[in-house]
């Protein structure tokens, strides 16, 4: 039992703890903040498979991103202070239960199986990482590349015209509040 | 006992399922879009360790886990540009209340 498989055991718990408080608990904004930790939990696995350039990538994405993200649209849409409302205790018992069968079906599996010899090789530098990705030549990855740039832009453009207000919707309510005005007046 | 494929991939399938769980029980759509993330950090993970214990010559996992993390933001600002659109016309995010979006 060295240090390494310490901080192993460590990161695990801490990932599937506050992966199981995120999905249980009543108020939402602590199951995003226990969904933020765990997500750090995650980059941490991947610190310790020393494969720096993910768990970059994950922090920036998940941890600073995805997280902020929900975290907003939490303050945009919750009532602060409001919990979330119970759920029906058969739907709890049967989801768990079905849950757990198949999470034991895969371990038994996993664990049946033979895995070849499993050598940790040496992990790839991020220079290599990029000379692969750009590469046009046989197994590149620049065409996947282009097609998610194109896959972002048109997802930002599509967030911005879902969430945009609609501007009829919003003139017939100024229109309703000065007649109302009007009224009072 | 040293920590070797198989405990990654017991820590990536019991996220998963924690993620499943947390999609079946939760009626909020924001609650249900973060199981979805944790969902999909598992699969980050599997793909991660299978690179590195079984092919860790090659770079195909570590790929697909840059590209997975990309999707999963879009698919994410997105999801959250609907619910907010939902919140503004029907001032509820549940899933119940959110039948309108198949018509």
């Amino acid at each position: 039992m060295n240090g390494s498989t310490i901080i192993f055991y460590l990161l695990a718990a801490l990932t599937l703890a506050c992966g199981v408080l995120s999905v249980s608990t009543r108020q939402i904004f602590r199951a995003a903040i226990y969904l933020l930790f765990s997500l750090i939990g995650i980059a941490g696995i991947y610190f310790w498979l020393q494969y720096e350039f993910i768990a970059a990538v994950q922090i920036v994405v998940y941890a600073g991103g995805i997280a902020v993200l929900i975290i907003f649209s939490i303050f945009l849409t919750q009532q602060a202070g409001e919990k979330l409302p119970k759920q029906k205790i058969e739907r709890k018992t049967f989801s768990a239960l079905a849950v757990f069968c198949a999470f034991a079906l895969v371990m038994l599996q996993v664990y049946q199986h033979k895995f070849p010899a499993s050598v940790a090789g040496a992990s790839p530098s991020v220079q290599v990482i990029g000379r692969q990705m750009l590469n046009v030549k046989e197994s590149g990855y620049a065409l996947p590349f282009e097609v998610i740039s194109m896959l972002l832009l048109a997802a930002m453009v599509g967030c911005i015209v879902i969430a945009l207000r609609n501007k009829k919707e919003i003139e017939p309510q100024r229109h309703q509040d000065t007649e109302r005005h009007i009224e009072i007046q | 006992m040293k920590p070797g494929l198989e405990h990654i991939l017991f820590i990536s399938s019991a996220l998963f399922f924690i993620g499943v769980y947390g999609f079946f029980t939760r009626r909020n759509l924001i609650t249900m879009l973060m199981s979805i993330e944790l969902i999909l950090n598992s699969v980050n993970l599997n793909f991660i360790a299978f690179n590195k214990y079984l092919w860790p010559g090659k770079m195909d996992g570590l790929f697909f886990t840059v590209f997975i993390i990309a999707i999963a933001a879009a698919e994410a600002a997105v999801a959250i540009a609907i619910i907010i659109n939902l919140f503004r016309s029907h001032h509820s995010i549940d899933v119940e209340n959110a039948e309108e979006l198949k018509y």
